[in-house]
């Protein structure tokens, strides 16, 4: 989406400030959210900058639960809003996961991860939040789950977030870990105009017309915000097209696949990876976050002993790459996944590959990084 | 057209499947009533209201009503109709909850609500017990009564709404009942004309879950109790205070003028953004 340009402001910065940068750049202008390790400058930075903005506004809420009501309430009213958080936060926001999802309030929640469960590690590394992303509120939905894997991936994937927030309707989560949040580093900033910024769907009929939750080619039904004439109902109970709660099979049937659809049918669009050396790779490494840098390191000083290792990092955690990871099984005779959790990704990554090729984990769970070097060992233990 | 029959068509949904969800005899669609009344009282037009509610019986009369409607989670209404008030504060902002919702589960974000003094009107339907779910006790079921969760009586004691608002730093607290439906639409009326935070709570009776287990033989009698153990504040306070015990005060508690945090805000980014220029 970036088209480059020739001359770019550089910046340097932490992984949490990118997702700031990131923020504004897609447009947003409601951030309401609770302290938490180690997340924090992303909120800190949002209360100095938001107010200065013409329509900015910030708010520090009693809880995490109250952060995401705030968020979602703004976010009906036309804004574009985003949250932070890490483990224990994003515990607390499950419950209002689940609503965004139901009423289908777009939005960007970031979890920078730490080690858990509980309060756990709060200054550590982990990747342990990854299904939790998926799969943590109640009920079946549908979502989307990015990652990013250095600072100037952070300010682009904040943008794909809010982006793909408003294209598709939904909640978008960006799970970060701690080493990426807090890694500072030389970013360029986009020019103006550098990135595309998308804006949800208005309704372009009058109200009496209007149904809030009509099927459509896309499965995205327009949003009318509060207060734009269209007084609509909104609520987390299941609804028929006018958002009205209903009890009737067929009616909960429609609006259950619909929404499953609406993300569905834009696989392509919505399922980011990076390839690197993946074209003759004999052992394939799929990996996120920190990690990925790690890898990529490893592949570069495998290549030069002369192993045949390619990488896949994902970009996009959910839905799922498939087609690019059963590509890789494909062709390599391993495929090894490196992760800070006992085996979250790597769960996926054997679903897709049906027993195709062998898959090796590497786990770590103390709250240490996994190094280039660590990578490496593997590799060559293949 | 009688004023009744003109003002449910023109505020209540016409598109909405009726009939609605609530009992015979339960105070809700009359405080319903009330916020029809009022709104109209204020002059508002429908487009600028929302009315954000929770989950309970209570919360569902929401739908009914011909506004922006927000049907929201459990006791966390005021989060939502924070973020609202914030991002849209041109908006007329009403919330309605339970006493579950409200004091309960959702006690913490009240208090808060309050502190900030966010410029909205928090309804608290007060039935002292939990409606919607089958009858276990609330925060506010009042010691010795009985319920599905309380079989021997209540130990606890029970939240007082308004002196908790109070102290959380309401703009404006005030208490009601769906027995004296004037009084309560003078209260609703003066309230949604007010800046910050302002708190109604609305005596509710349920006979349905509460009023069966406490030998209330029949709706009827549960407002003729409310009318009984209710006095005006004005009233109540000349009584001698051992007899104060007997009644519960209604009118207006508190009445401060502050300005609600989205006004407050908005100062601030003028200075800000003033400045920056
Ligand atoms: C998180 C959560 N916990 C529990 C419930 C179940 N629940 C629905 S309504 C309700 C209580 C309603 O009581 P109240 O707020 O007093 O309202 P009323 O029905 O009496 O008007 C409960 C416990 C829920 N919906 N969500
Ligand atoms: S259960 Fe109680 S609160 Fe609920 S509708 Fe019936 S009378 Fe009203």
């Amino acid at each position: 989406m970036a088209q480059a340009k020739k001359k770019r402001t550089e910046i340097f910065a932490l992984g949490n400030e990118a997702v700031v940068e990131g923020a504004l750049i897609a447009g947003c202008t409601f951030y309401a959210g609770y302290p938490i390790t180690p997340s924090s400058e992303i909120m800190e930075i949002m209360a100095a900058r938001l107010p200065r903005t013409p329509e900015g506004v910030f708010l520090q809420m009693e809880d995490e639960i109250g952060s995401l009501g705030a968020a979602i309430g703004a976010s009906l009213a036309g804004r574009k809003v985003m949250t932070a958080t890490s483990g224990p936060g994003f515990s607390l926001m499950q419950e209002h996961i689940g609503y965004a999802c139901m009423v289908e309030s777009p939005l960007v929640i970031v979890n920078v991860m730490r080690g858990g469960p509980s309060t756990g590690l709060p200054t550590s590394p982990s990747q342990g939040d990854v299904q939790q992303a998926r799969w943590g509120t109640h009920g079946d939905h549908p979502i989307i789950v990015l990652s990013a894997s250095d600072v100037q991936e952070c300010l682009e994937m904040t943008v794909r977030a809010f982006n793909m927030a408003e294209k598709y309707r939904t909640p978008v989560i960006l799970l970060l870990d701690e080493v990426t949040a807090h890694t500072r580093e030389k970013i360029f900033l986009p020019e103006p105009g550098e990135y595309e910024i998308l804006e949800r769907a208005v309704p372009s009929v009058p109200p009496e017309w209007f149904k809030p939750y009509e099927d459509t080619a896309r499965g995205v039904p327009p949003v009318a915000p509060i207060g734009a004439g269209y007084r609509t109902h909104i609520t987390g109970l299941t609804h028929d097209p006018m958002g009205y709660p209903t009890q009737r099979p067929d009616e909960i049937n429609t609006a259950m696949h619909r929404m499953f659809r609406k993300i569905d049918q834009f696989f392509d669009d919505i399922q980011l990876v990076d390839e690197f050396l993946t074209e003759d790779a004999e052992i394939g490494i799929v990996a996120y976050g920190s990690v990925a840098r790690s890898a990529r390191l490893a592949v570069t000083k495998a290549r030069e002993r002369g192993y045949k290792v390619g990488l896949i990092t994902l970009k996009t955690l959910f839905p799922f790459p498939k087609p690019s990871v059963v590509a890789l099984a494909r062709k390599a005779k391993c495929i090894l996944v490196p992760e800070m959790n006992m085996g979250q990704m790597s769960r996926e990554v054997k679903r897709v590959n049906n027993g195709a090729t062998r898959v090796r984990t590497i786990n770590r769970v103390d709250g240490s990084i996994i190094t280039p070097s660590e990578i490496l060992k593997s590799i060559t233990q293949v | 057209m009688s004023e009744v029959t003109q003002l449910i068509h023109q505020y209540l949904r016409h598109n909405k499947k009726f009939p609605h969800v609530l009992c015979p005899g339960c105070g809700h669609g009359i405080a319903m009533g009330s916020i029809v009344r009022s709104v109209h009282a204020q002059g508002w037009s429908k487009d600028d209201v929302v009315v954000v509610a929770g989950i309970g019986c209570s919360g569902r009369i929401a739908v009914y009503m011909d506004f922006n409607t927000v049907h929201t989670t459990h006791g966390r209404a005021l989060t939502f109709a924070t973020g609202i008030k914030m991002a849209k504060p041109e908006m007329h902002v009403i919330v309605i909850m339970g006493d579950g919702d409200a004091l309960s589960i959702g006690g913490n974000h009240l208090i808060h609500a309050a502190r900030k003094n966010i410029g909205l009107t928090a309804i608290i339907l007060n039935n002292n017990i939990y409606g919607m779910t089958g009858g276990q006790c609330s925060s506010t079921t009042p010691t010795g009564d009985f319920s599905m969760t309380t079989p021997y009586g209540q130990l606890e004691k029970s939240f007082d709404i308004v002196e908790l608002a109070r102290a959380a730093g309401a703009n404006f607290v005030a208490r009601g009942t769906a027995f004296h439906a004037q009084q309560l639409d003078r209260i609703m009326t003066t309230a949604f004309g007010r800046p910050g935070f302002n708190l109604v709570e609305v005596f509710t009776p349920c006979h349905t879950q509460y009023g069966r287990k406490n030998k209330f033989k029949n709706p009827v009698e549960m407002y003729k109790h409310i009318s009984k153990t209710t006095m005006p504040l004005e009233a109540w306070s000349k009584l001698e205070p051992e007899k104060r015990a007997e009644r519960t005060p209604v009118g207006v508690f508190v009445e401060r003028d502050e300005p609600g945090l989205e006004e407050r805000y908005m100062e601030m980014k003028k200075k800000l953004l003033g400045s920056a220029q």
